[in-house]
C-alpha cells in the first residue's frame, strides 16, 4: 500500500511550538516539501527570522542560521555569496520583513540576490502578544491601536508584494493564501516556482503567504482562515505580481 | 479504502482537518485529549474515508498519515 | 620587497592575503579605500565583494558569509561601527569569527572626520548588548597594522570570535613602506565543521544561533565564552614596553599616538628626563600585568596617558596601576593630534 500522504523528510521531529490552528505549520511544511521535491536535502541553508518563526531552525532538516531581527535577507546573502551553489531561503513573518527589515528585504530584491523568501503576513505582531504590525488592516485592532489601526494615527498597512515587484531584480513575486484546500495547493505552486527561479539563477524571488493568528485574532481557528479569505485579501489581494519568465514567453 | 493514522501527541485541536474533509468523518473527540491538554481529531466512519488527504494537507502540525 | 602603500589599502590586501574571502560594507570616511579596493581585489582571489545598503546589512552579511565558513570582514569608521554594534553582539553570541576593521574618527554624533581615539570604550567594553569582548588590536604603523589584519583572520577562526582593528584616520590615510605576508591558502585550512555550509542534513546538520531560552543553558553559554577570554588573555595579550627600565616617567598610549609618544621620550630624554613608553598592541586583552609590573618596580614614580579621547584608556591603566603611582592624563579631541611638543610640555608642567 503506497503512502497517500507523509510528513516530508525536510521536516525534523521536533513538534512545531506555534497556537492551535496557526497556520504556520502549513506554510513550514509546505516549503520543506518543496525543499524535498528539488532534492535540496543535504544542499541548502535555510535563514530564520525574530518572530514567532524564531524557532524555525528546529524544525526545518537542514543547516540554519538564525538572524538578528529583520536581517536575514542580508544573512541570507552572506550564505549565497559563499555558497552560490547551494539553495538558500529565509523564512520571516511581517514585523521582520515588513517593518524592522524592510531595508535589508528591498535591497535583497533590487540587488537580485540569488535567495528565496517566504514572507508570513498575518496582520500582526504574534510572539510579543499581538501589536500591530506594518501589515496590520486599517479598523483591525490590535494592543497598541486598540480602537482599531486609524491610518491618521496609525499609518497604513504595507503592500509588500506589489512594492517588490516594482523592482528590477526579483524574478518571482507572488502573494497566496492558505484559506483552504485549493489555495494551499495554490501557495506550495508558488513555493515551488519561487525555489526553481533560484536553482535556474533568475535571481530574487518571494511568496507572501497569507497566515492566521487565531491567538491575537481572537478567533478561533476556522473563523480565522475565514477573516484571511475574507478581509485580508481586501487589502492584500492574491496573486503573482512579477513573473520574469512570463514575461520572456 | 484508505487508512489514517493520527500522531494524537501532536494534535492540537484545532479543528482544520475537521472542516477540511469533504466526507465529514473528521470530528474532536469530546472524550480523548492528549498529554498538552487538547481534545485531538479522530475519524468516525473510516471505511468511508476516499483517502484524499485533504485533513493532512490542512493539518498545521503534521499530525495526519494517510495510506491508501 | 618593500611596497608603498596607503594605510587603508595596505589592509585590504593584507586581509586578502590573510585568507578574506568575503567583505560587506558601506561608504563612510576615512575608510572607503577599503571597501574601493576590495571591490576589484576579492573578484580576482575567488571571493565575493558586496556594497551593502547600511551598516547594519553589512555586520548581518559577514554573520551569514562567516556562519558559511567564509573568512569575512567589514571595515567602517565610528558611526558605522555604532550601527554594526547589533550585528557584533549576535557574532559573539553564534561564535562566529571575523574581522572587523575601525579607521575611527572624532564623535559623539556625526562628529568629524578626523582621527580619534574615543571608541575605545565602545571597544573594548562590549558596545553592544549583553556579556562579550572581541579581540581588540592596534596597530600603530601601517606595517604593524599588514601585520596584525594577516594574523587576525587566523585568530578568529582559533577563538571563534571577532577579531577587531581599532585603527584611526591616521593609520587610513598615511602612506608608509610595508612588506606584505605571503598569500595563504584558503583550501588548505581546517575545515569548520560548525558552518553551515548546506550539506548537514538530521543529526548532523548545523545550526548558528544566539538564542538560548533556558536561562541555566544561557548562564553555560556566557561562561564557555569568558573561558575563551581568560585563554585568549594567556596567550594573545601584546604590549611594547619602551625604555621602561630606568624610566621615572612612563607614559602611554596606543596606535599612533604611541608614535608621537615615542618622540616625546626622546625628547624628555634629551632635557634629561628619564621618561619610557608601554604601548598596548592588544587593547582586550589588556596588557595590566605590564602597567602594575612597571608601576610597582620602585623606580617609576608617575604615569601620564594620552589619547584621542576625553581619557577612556586612562580607566584601564588606573585598575592596572591599581594606585601604586599617580596616573595623569593628556587628550586632545574633536581631530585634533597632539604633537611631541605637546606631550613634552604636559610633563614638565609642575615640574
Amino acid at each position: 500500500m503506497a503512502k497517500g500522504f507523509k510528513k516530508t523528510k525536510m521536516l525534523t521531529d521536533t513538534p512545531f511550538h506555534y497556537c492551535p490552528g496557526c497556520t504556520h505549520g502549513i506554510a513550514h511544511r509546505l516549503t520543506a516539501e518543496v525543499l524535498e521535491e528539488i532534492g535540496a536535502e543535504g544542499n541548502c541553508v535555510g535563514v530564520a527570522p525574530v518572530g514567532c518563526a524564531v524557532f524555525a531552525y528546529n524544525y526545518f532538516n537542514c543547516d540554519m542560521q538564525e538572524a538578528a531581527h529583520g536581517r536575514a535577507p542580508a544573512v541570507a546573502t552572506g550564505i549565497k555569496r559563499v555558497h552560490p551553489d547551494k539553495i538558500v531561503f529565509s523564512y520571516q513573518g511581517d514585523g521582520d520583513l515588513a517593518s524592522i527589515g524592510m531595508a535589508e528585504t528591498v535591497h535583497a530584491a533590487a540587488r537580485g540576490e540569488n535567495i528565496t523568501v517566504i514572507f508570513i503576513n498575518n496582520s500582526i505582531y504574534g510572539m510579543t502578544g499581538g501589536q500591530m504590525a506594518p501589515t496590520t488592516l486599517e479598523g483591525q485592532k490590535a494592543t497598541t491601536c486598540q480602537a482599531g489601526r486609524i491610518p491618521e494615527l496609525n499609518g497604513n498597512p504595507v503592500n509588500v508584494a506589489e512594492m517588490l515587484a516594482q523592482l528590477k531584480g526579483p524574478s518571482y513575486i507572488a502573494r497566496v493564501g492558505l484559506f483552504d484546500l485549493k489555495h494551499v495547493m495554490e501557495a506550495k505552486r508558488a513555493i515551488r516556482k519561487a525555489f526553481d527561479m533560484q536553482i535556474n539563477k533568475k535571481g530574487f524571488a518571494m511568496v507572501e503567504i497569507l497566515s492566521t493568528c487565531p491567538t491575537n485574532w481572537g478567533l478561533n481557528p476556522i473563523d480565522a482562515l475565514e477573516w484571511s479569505k475574507n478581509e485580508a485579501t481586501k487589502t492584500f489581494p492574491l496573486g503573482v505580481f512579477k513573473d520574469i519568465t512570463k514575461e520572456e514567453e | 479504502m484508505a487508512k489514517l493514522s493520527f500522531n494524537k501527541p501532536l494534535c492540537k485541536g484545532c479543528g482544520l482537518c475537521v472542516t477540511a474533509c469533504p466526507k465529514k468523518l473528521l470530528s474532536l473527540s469530546k472524550t480523548e485529549s492528549n498529554a498538552n491538554g487538547y481534545f485531538v481529531a479522530v475519524i468516525e466512519n473510516e471505511e468511508a474515508c476516499i483517502g484524499c488527504a485533504a485533513c493532512a494537507t490542512m493539518c498545521p502540525d503534521c499530525v495526519i498519515e494517510v495510506e491508501r | 620587497m618593500k611596497k608603498l602603500m596607503k594605510g587603508n589599502e595596505a589592509i585590504a590586501e593584507a586581509a586578502i592575503r590573510g585568507g578574506c574571502r568575503f567583505f560587506a560594507g558601506y561608504p563612510i570616511t576615512p575608510q572607503n579605500e577599503i571597501p574601493e579596493y576590495l571591490s576589484w581585489r576579492l573578484n580576482e582571489v575567488g571571493g565575493a565583494f558586496v556594497q551593502a545598503e547600511s551598516e547594519v546589512a553589512a555586520i548581518n552579511m559577514v554573520y551569514g558569509a562567516a556562519g558559511a565558513g567564509a573568512r569575512a570582514m567589514t571595515s567602517s569608521s565610528s558611526p558605522g561601527i555604532s550601527l554594526k554594534q547589533e550585528g557584533i553582539s549576535y557574532i559573539c553570541g553564534a561564535e562566529l569569527p571575523c574581522v572587523i576593521v575601525n579607521i575611527v574618527r572624532a564623535g559623539p554624533g556625526l562628529g568629524g572626520i578626523q582621527p580619534a581615539q574615543s571608541d575605545y570604550f565602545q571597544t573594548v567594553k562590549g558596545g553592544g548588548h549583553g556579556d562579550y569582548h572581541m579581540l581588540v588590536l592596534a596597530p600603530a604603523t601601517v606595517q604593524e597594522a599588514v601585520d596584525l589584519v594577516y594574523s587576525a583572520f587566523d585568530k578568529a577562526d582559533k577563538y571563534r570570535l571577532p577579531v577587531m582593528i581599532l585603527g584611526d584616520g591616521m593609520i587610513g590615510q598615511m602612506m608608509e613602506a610595508v612588506e606584505l605576508p605571503e598569500m595563504v591558502d584558503v583550501n588548505a585550512l581546517a575545515k569548520k565543521e560548525w558552518a553551515t555550509d548546506g550539506t548537514g542534513v538530521g543529526e548532523n546538520r548545523r545550526i548558528v544561533n544566539s538564542l538560548y531560552i533556558q536561562p541555566d543553558v544561557l548562564e553555560e553559554i556566557n561562561h564557555k565564552l569568558f573561558a575563551v577570554y581568560a585563554e585568549m588573555k594567556k596567550n594573545e595579550t601584546a604590549v611594547e614596553e619602551y625604555m621602561c627600565e630606568d624610566a621615572e616617567i612612563v607614559l602611554t598610549g596606543y596606535g599612533t599616538v604611541a608614535r608621537i609618544a615615542k618622540s616625546a621620550v626622546h625628547m624628555l630624554r634629551a632635557k634629561g628626563i628619564k621618561a619610557g613608553l608601554i604601548r598596548p598592541i592588544t587593547l582586550y586583552p589588556f596588557p595590566d600585568e605590564a602597567y602594575a609590573r612597571i608601576a610597582g618596580n620602585g623606580i617609576c614614580r608617575e604615569m601620564l596617558c594620552v589619547e584621542l579621547s576625553m581619557g577612556q584608556m586612562i580607566e584601564d591603566v588606573k585598575l592596572s596601576v591599581n594606585g601604586k603611582v599617580p596616573v595623569e592624563f593628556y587628550g586632545r579631541v574633536g581631530g585634533n593630534v597632539m604633537t611631541a611638543e605637546d606631550i613634552v610640555k604636559k610633563v614638565m608642567e609642575g615640574r
